[in-house]
């Protein structure tokens, strides 16, 4: 199963992206934000860093790049798409999620463990996880508030859309405590924490078993592979 | 070179972290005449072209669909630069605003 990471200029997680999904046993294939092609991936992931510096707003420049025009189809048509961080911003710049994201709250760059729920386990990023379990994975960013206006809120609720909740104090000002979002079909999901920095013994968050020997956001990605195959 | 003025505001009824913090280095120097600051952009695109309802439109709707997001910001003013306005138009007086200099100079022109 090969899942396509795109490196737009700026992107900082794209390899990070492309070794969780070979840690989860596909084959990680390497895009190009220049290019019109997809080189017939099964999935897409678009990954998190400082695309054009976040100049104009996060994620916007990036999500008038020339492979958005076939990303969007490929959302469209059913492909599952996950944004991690700068990739939810330019998920949401390029309309296939819904609200933005602005400054934290707090003001400053937030770089930690965060625990969250998994409030959706429905969709083709989040199948592997048990509804309402609560996981940890790296939260790092300056641009993470979730906003949007009440009428979308209320559809996210009402709908299950919401896919990821932060457990604990909210470390951005997101509204509801909106960490991750996903759209009505499950196909497209959008996240600000990462899971990609979650994959490998030793190199992920403290847990109470030992150091840094958090795996929690490997199912992410196991996920996207079940689902490919089973479709 | 005529410019044209886009001015984008992040909307009221966010909140708006880097206004809150220069309102606290206001506060921090002293200053306690004002009670809130927000921040917004300004963009001047500069055309060698005439500028005509046409472009103007067009400038419009690029303001709204691409140097904003209407999401979190709010358009606040598309105009045409008047001869004091634009460093770009420095030295070139009558350049000018096809909207007029009232408006332009107070920059409050919405299309």
């Amino acid at each position: 199963m090969r899942i396509g990471v795109i490196t737009f200029p700026g992107s900082l997680d794209d390899r990070d992206a492309q070794r969780a999904v070979r840690l989860a046993g596909g084959e990680p294939v390497a895009l190009w934000h220049g290019d019109h092609d997809l080189a017939g991936v099964d999935a897409l992931v678009l990954p998190g860093g400082f695309s054009y510096g976040d100049y104009l707003r996060a994620g916007a420049i990036a999500s008038l790049s020339p492979i958005m025009t076939e990303v969007v189809a490929a959302a469209n048509s059913g492909m599952p798409v996950l944004g991690i961080c700068n990739g939810f911003q330019m998920l949401t710049e390029a309309h296939l999620l819904p609200g933005g994201l602005i400054r934290n709250e707090v003001g400053t760059f937030v770089c930690k463990d965060q625990a969250l729920r998994v409030e959706n386990t429905s969709t083709a990023w989040t199948n592997g996880f048990e509804q309402g379990q609560e996981i940890t994975i790296p939260l790092k960013n300056g641009e993470g508030g979730y906003i949007a206006d009440e009428e979308t809120l209320a559809r996210l609720e009402g709908e299950g859309l919401v896919a990821f909740r932060y457990l604990g104090k909210n470390p951005n000002g997101s509204l509801r405590d909106i960490a991750g979002i996903t759209n009505a079909r499950g196909n497209v999901v959008g996240l600000m924490p990462h899971p990609e920095h979650a994959t490998e013994p030793g190199f992920g968050p403290d847990t109470p078993k030992a150091m840094r020997s958090g795996v929690d956001g490997l199912t992410m990605f196991t996920s996207a592979l079940q689902g490919v195959l089973a479709g | 070179m005529p410019t044209i003025v886009v001015e984008v505001m992040p909307k009221a009824e966010l909140l708006d972290p880097q206004g809150k913090a220069v309102a606290g280095a206001l506060a921090r120097l002293g200053e306690s005449r004002f009670t809130g600051v927000r921040i917004g952009k300004r963009f001047e695109l500069v055309t060698d072209g005439p500028v005509d309802d046409a472009l103007l439109s067009d400038v419009q709707k690029l303001a709204e669909e691409m140097l904003s997001n209407s999401v979190i910001e709010d358009v606040i003013s598309v105009h045409v630069a008047g001869p004091d306005e634009s460093p770009i138009d420095a030295g070139e007086p009558g350049m000018g605003s096809l909207i007029g200099e009232a408006e332009a100079s107070t920059q409050t022109g919405t299309l």
